[in-house]
């Protein structure tokens, strides 16, 4: 009889500023898989936690912001391809996660793949598309070039746990801003190995930050924080918007509000959350000899 | 200490009697104008102190009936016409704001107390053309790059200043009627007629009853406004103060919501730059419209070698701006819209004192009666003083110096707000450098202050969202 080899099983993180912190606060909590049984323990992220992954957005955002919309192009098609080479272990995860089949699965781990494909296409078409010479009536060369708002914190889907927070991350970085991520509350496994693809992308550490725990607790935390430039409320708890806007509206936060109805976000995304994040500068240079 | 004369102008006053003033106006709803239930308000010339019309104004019920009656012209006329048609009425108001120019400049600086130079040449002419080029875009939008066939929103409530009454109600108006929504405006308190012979201009246009409304009134008038169920978009600007409460008021609601609030611009001299150009774009940036200009390059950022040379140029330039009438058009800087922005900026020139800045204020002289605030410079200022930090809104610069470009930066993106920046250098690369880095969402470049519909405007941060003007303007008033 051949021995049984014991599983390594996983200590499932929090990822701020390129590493793998537990929460400070020593909390954890179970998770399950779709039918109940018990998956791992997540990190609990608290206030602080909150606090630390805003400083760590913050912190990558002159360099992240600054990189050539080349660059920001290779690192998200860089993240596809990691992706792609560890798609069995995330068809498994989300499998657990959100108990689909194996062939629904493996669609929604595709479809996320993708997604980082289509975003790695959009870094340096952004300003083309959106920018703008304008032909003011004077002397004057004036253009109008998108920008990135800056720290944007995301409240994940909480049903799609791979390809939604894709489709929520992506088009935050694609332009430059850097993220701080509450993940799907109950489905928060493939957001942590995704932070490690995350990690071997050549992403910059603190560009993208990943907190694992309870939605409500720490959302009202990254509404009101000051050095947050804007609120995607995609996954938050139906009961906290109205409070989490009015937080947000102490520092003209920059919201985008959950959609009325559940997204489908096996669909070609569109310019919409991408254009949520950006700001419109417009230079103006006179012209003369 | 240089020899300088400042030359005696004989009074050149522009006619009074072109603004046509009438003792009473009425408030403009479903196509006809009205008495409001609201309590009456005396809109006081500025210059003068004496009241200028009786203006009724709009109780809860009016905003409610104005809001369906803009309802109705959606749903009716407005929402269903064609874009090559709706595109026909906008250019009909931007040819009778050119046509009754003279009348709107003079009625314009009456009741806010802006030089008529500045009424005639930027607000009239500058509001025609935001008409002008909106109107345009009716029949274009979906070339717009906001899908095939981009939906207007429905009804918007507006409500705009008292510093540049008429452009701020046309920046509002226009790029909502050519995406298809109708309109509930409400002009600032102290400022209400300009928008009210807008009004006019608009029934003389023959626009469909409804499409547009204006609702004279204070806070509570726009409060009610942007509250009411009925309004699916909400456009406001005005100070950071406010917006916050609008944006707070909205939470939780589906209407969809753009701010342009103040701003602390810095404008930032180089050691490179001719200095003489840049005291005109300084004097520019923060004396004109009285500095009562959210933009306004109000901290001025300045290399320190060339510090004590700026200063002395500029001090000498300003001293040779004219404070007075408004009608006159010799004035350079007119009358303070109100008493309270006059406490205002003479409470936070006072606390730049108290907090140590060293105050140098032009020996102009001023007219007896209105309100009047003579340009005035602070330097020695420190980034934690309160005239660094908030918008006075008046003829008040404050400078602050600087060694390095990264300081400068440093510097400018020192602050909440991000509306407007201006760079003095002769050095391309560092203009472009400059303007890559500061955080704001109008950078002008050995300019100041300029303005076009073809150019998008707004803020970063506290400045507020969304923008106006321009193909980027349009998607505040589309369903995208």
């Amino acid at each position: 009889m051949s021995e049984h080899r014991v599983a390594v099983a996983k200590t499932y993180k929090l990822y701020v500023g390129g590493a793998f912190p537990r929460s400070e606060s020593g909390r954890s909590y179970p998770v399950t898989d779709h039918a109940g049984a018990f998956l791992a323990n997540a990190a609990q992220a608290s206030r602080k936690d909150a606090r630390d992954a805003v400083v760590a957005a913050r912190k990558a955002f002159p360099g992240w912001s600054a990189a050539t919309a080349y660059n920001r192009g290779q690192v998200l098609y860089r993240v596809a391809e990691v992706l792609e080479g560890r798609r069995e272990q995330f068809v498994s995860e989300v499998r657990a996660a959100e108990g689909a089949g194996a062939d629904e699965a493996g669609a929604l781990v595709d479809a996320a793949i993708d997604r980082w494909v289509w975003y790695a296409g959009w870094t340096d078409k952004i300003a083309a598309v959106l920018g703008s010479s304008n032909p003011v009536a004077g002397p004057y060369f004036s253009f109008s070039t998108p920008e990135p708002t800056g720290v944007v914190a995301v409240l994940a889907p909480q049903d799609s746990s791979l390809l939604g927070l894709v489709s929520v991350v992506a088009p935050v970085i694609v332009s430059g801003n850097t993220a701080v991520v509450v993940t799907s509350e109950e489905r928060p496994l493939p957001a942590i190995t995704l932070s490690e693809v995350l990690a071997t992308s050549d992403l910059p550490g603190g560009v993208v930050n990943l907190l694992t725990g309870r939605t409500a607790e720490l959302a009202p935390w990254l509404a009101s924080h000051a050095d947050v430039n804007a609120l995607d409320l995609t996954g938050a708890p139906e009961e906290a918007r109205t409070d989490l806007e009015r937080a947000a509206a102490g520092t003209v936060k920059r919201v985008l509000r959950s959609p009325v109805t559940p997204e489908d976000w096996t669909r070609e995304p569109g310019t919409a959350r991408l254009r949520a994040h950006l700001e419109m500068k417009t230079v103006w240079h006179p012209t003369g000899v | 200490m240089t020899d300088h004369t400042v030359w005696d102008y004989a009074p050149a006053p522009e006619s009074r009697d072109l603004a046509n003033l009438k003792p009473a106006y009425r408030m403009f709803v479903d196509g006809e104008f009205v008495e409001g239930t609201g309590e009456p308000l005396k809109s006081i010339n500025p210059g003068t102190e004496e009241v200028l019309a009786e203006v009724s104004t709009a109780g809860p019920s009016d905003v409610d009936a104005a809001v369906r009656a803009a309802r109705r012209a959606h749903e009716g006329p407005w929402g269903s016409m064609r874009g090559s048609e709706r595109a026909k009425y906008v250019y009909r108001i931007a040819r009778l704001i050119q046509e009754r120019g003279r009348e709107l400049a003079v009625l314009e600086s009456l009741d806010n107390g802006k030089p008529i130079r500045e009424s005639r040449d930027v607000d009239v002419p500058t509001a025609a053309a935001h008409f002008f080029y909106h109107a345009g875009w009716a029949d274009k939008l979906s070339h717009a790059g906001f899908g095939p066939d981009p939906r207007p929103l429905g009804v918007a409530g507006q409500v705009v200043p008292w510093n540049f009454p008429l452009l701020m109600a046309a920046w509002k108006i226009a790029p909502a009627l050519a995406t298809g929504n109708t309109v509930v405006l409400k002009p600032a308190e102290t400022t209400p007629l300009s928008a009210l012979v807008l009004a006019e201009i608009v029934a003389q246009a023959e626009l469909p009853p409804g499409v547009v409304n204006v609702l004279p009134g204070a806070g509570d008038v726009g409060a009610a406004l942007v509250g009411h169920a009925g309004v699916d978009k909400v456009a406001f600007t005005g100070s950071t103060e406010v917006g916050k409460l609008i944006q707070g008021q909205l939470a939780g609601t589906r209407k969809k919501l753009t701010l342009e609030l103040g701003g602390k611009a810095a404008n930032v001299v180089f050691d490179d730059a001719p200095l003489d150009q840049a005291v005109e774009g300084i004097v520019n940036g923060i004396f004109f419209n009285q500095g009562h200009v959210c933009c306004a390059g109000s901290r001025l950022l300045v290399q320190e070698s060339v510090a004590e040379e700026l200063l002395e140029k500029l001090r000498r330039r300003v001293s040779t701006l004219r404070v007075g009438d408004p009608l006159d058009k010799n004035t350079d800087v007119g009358a303070i819209n109100s008493r309270e922005q006059l406490d205002k900026i003479r409470e936070l020139s006072a606390a730049g004192e108290a907090e140590g800045a060293e105050r140098w204020t032009s020996a102009c002289a001023l007219p007896d009666r209105g309100f009047y605030f003579a340009p005035t410079i602070f330097s020695d200022v420190h980034q934690s003083m309160r005239i660094a930090r908030e918008e006075i809104f008046g003829p008040v610069l404050s400078v602050l110096t600087f060694r390095t470009p990264d300081e400068a930066v440093a510097k400018a993106n020192n602050t909440p707000y991000g509306l407007s920046a201006g760079i003095w250098t002769e050095k391309g690369s560092r203009i472009l450098w400059m303007a890559q880095r500061m955080r704001a969402g109008v950078v002008w470049a050995n300019t100041f202050n300029r303005f076009d519909p073809s150019a998008p405007f707004g803020g970063y941060q506290e400045s507020g969202f969304g923008r106006e003007g321009g193909r980027a303007g349009l998607e505040a008033y589309l369903d995208v």
